[in-house]
């Protein structure tokens, strides 16, 4: 196993070691529940799938994934065990990897957890399995998103609070970039390409279609890319702000 | 063999490392010592790795830090300043993770752990989550992670500060143990530990090195390297008495006991012959009566003031 593996099984012992896994997950099922079956109106719709449950992950990752992301970082430069993370013989990479890793093993931890819903629209009904599949695997991609977001936010200061709040704020600007209602306030004269461009860079954009069994490999490649380029920006932000 | 050449540190437009040289070589224990906001913390930090010099080179043993970095940390323990850890786990699981990062796998995991744990006296909180643990543990628990791989260059930033007598003494006895053949380089505010356990003190003020070589050479150094005191029993006056005497610098009457005087050498140079003897001749009611060594803390302040590291 290397570094990356043992900083990996740190950081998810420590998630479990501690009570906030295990809040995490409650909080995370009992919201879901929440939203399917009460707002979502998954009863009255009549339908075999689970599009309710899907549509809303965006909006309920928004608030709990920041959550956990707001200590990755900020939390080592507090206590100050960064600088011993950082003079043991462990490369920058592994160590940002590791950690975006344990925390997005986390995130899908709780959406495995949500099995039952699964079941239960299997026992109702006889729906696509396989776009459910696909949906499940596009929901965790986008809860890689905003894992990513948050640890080059989480790097860029020392205070948790600071740095879910502004995880927050970015997320929430990526959510809505590809809803039509903020591409319709776009003035006649930007360019279709810029708003096609930043419609593009929409989380909406690229998870709706997977939540509706349109499988596209280009919005799994865009969350790839996403989380890989806010990965390098967390790892550039580390090295410039350690010193503070 | 650290060599450090022309290593310079910037933050923004505050210079906190100002080319500074310096080797150390295998057996040497390098005390660092300085005011605050010297520079020390800041250059043990570029010599781990933690931080990248603006200019200069940081080399260890053939290794550059900047290029080799992964080569050069391998060949570093370190306990950085105030012994950070993950709070959360437990003494052994801390060190355990240390110990899978260091490379060690299988059975040796455990044996590694066992060794530093007897060494630095953990037994008793093993199993205690480290945030529970009193501050003279938390030191030693750092002091674990860095002697684990049994390390070639050893970096202590104040591995005392905090620890009560016994354990400071724990502490020095450890370093002196390990140093044999071993580059250690500590930190300290206390001048005493030193003349304890260093062979080579080097002081640094704003960034400069302004003092170097062994406790003794600095001592020697101070005004009050070659003095006299001398603690009498009545009331006799000791300075028309020497006045006729030749190589004597001045004589000071203690503050606080007006029986104790400083008789201070001229240029460092040995005067207990000629005291004693016109001590005899006078019959001066004497009780006490030494020669000084000289006073590190005296050096000290006379090099990093002199500099304005004190300010």
């Amino acid at each position: 196993m290397g570094n990356l593996g043992i900083i990996f099984k740190r950081e998810l012992y420590s998630y479990f070691a501690t009570p906030l896994a295990y809040v995490f997950v409650m909080i995370f099922l009992i919201a879901n529940g929440i939203f399917t079956f009460d707002l979502g109106g998954f009863f009255l719709r009549g339908q075999a799938d689970l599009l309710p449950f899907f549509g809303f992950h965006p909006w309920l990752y928004l608030f709990m994934v920041p959550a956990i992301a707001m200590t990755l970082w900020a939390d080592e430069r507090k206590t100050g065990t960064i600088e011993l993370l950082l003079t043991l013989p462990v490369r920058l990479v592994d160590a940002v990897l590791g950690k975006f890793l344990a925390a997005w093993v986390l995130t899908g931890t709780a959406l495995a957890l949500t099995f039952p819903i699964w079941i239960t629209v299997n026992y109702l009904g006889d729906p696509d399995n396989g776009v459910i599949m696909a949906a499940y695997l596009g929901s965790w991609f986008m809860a890689g998103g905003f894992l990513a977001i948050g640890s080059c936010m989480s790097a860029c200061t020392k205070n948790p609070v600071i740095s879910f709040i502004l995880t927050v704020a970015i997320c929430f600007l990526f959510v809505i970039m590809g809803s039509p209602i903020l591409l319709n306030a776009f003035p006649s004269w930007v360019p279709q390409w810029l708003v096609d461009a930043f419609s593009a860079m929409g989380f909406l954009t690229h998870f709706d279609s997977i939540a509706k069994g349109v499988l596209d490999v280009r919005d799994f490649m865009f969350f790839s890319v996403f989380i890989a380029a806010w990965l390098l920006a967390s790892a550039i932000v580390i090295e410039m702000k350690k010193a503070n | 063999m650290i060599e450090i050449s022309h290593l310079t540190k910037k933050f923004d437009q505050f210079v906190a490392v100002d080319d500074l040289s310096f080797s150390v070589r295998e057996g040497e224990v390098l005390g660092f010592l300085g005011p605050n906001g010297a520079g020390k913390s800041t250059t043990m930090k570029v010599i781990t790795g933690f931080l990248s010099p603006s200019s200069g080179s940081v080399v260890i043993d053939g290794h550059d830090i900047s290029e080799a970095a992964l080569e050069a940390k391998r060949l570093i323990g370190y306990l950085p300043e105030g012994a950070p850890s993950y709070g959360d786990m437990t003494t052994i699981e801390f060190l355990r993770f240390i110990a899978q990062i260091r490379g060690f796998r299988g059975a040796e995991i455990e044996q590694k752990v066992d060794q530093v744990i007897n060494e630095v006296a953990l037994q008793s909180v093993r199993n205690q989550s480290i945030e529970t643990l009193s501050k003279g543990f938390k030191r030693r628990v750092g002091l674990a992670q860095a002697i684990m791989h049994d390390p070639k260059v050893l970096i202590l930033d104040e591995p005392t500060d905090g620890l009560d007598p016994n354990q400071k003494h724990h502490v020095r006895a450890l370093i002196k143990r390990l140093a044999t053949d071993k580059i250690v380089i500590i930190s300290t505010h206390i001048l005493e530990e030193v003349t304890a356990v260093c062979s080579r003190a080097l002081i640094i003020a704003n960034g400069k090195v302004v003092a170097d070589g062994t406790p003794a050479e600095l001592e020697s150094k101070s005004q009050y390297h070659q003095a006299i005191s001398v603690t009498l029993t009545d009331s006799h006056d000791l300075v028309s008495d020497l006045e006729t005497v030749p190589g004597i610098a001045s004589v000071e009457v203690s503050e606080d006991n007006s029986l104790v005087y400083t008789i201070f050498a001229e240029g460092g140079s040995s005067i207990f012959s000629q005291v004693s003897d016109i001590a005899k001749e006078k019959h001066w009611p004497i009780s006490e009566f030494h020669v000084e060594r000289g006073q590190l803390e005296d050096v000290f302040r006379s090099v990093t003031e002199q500099s304005g590291g004190a300010q």
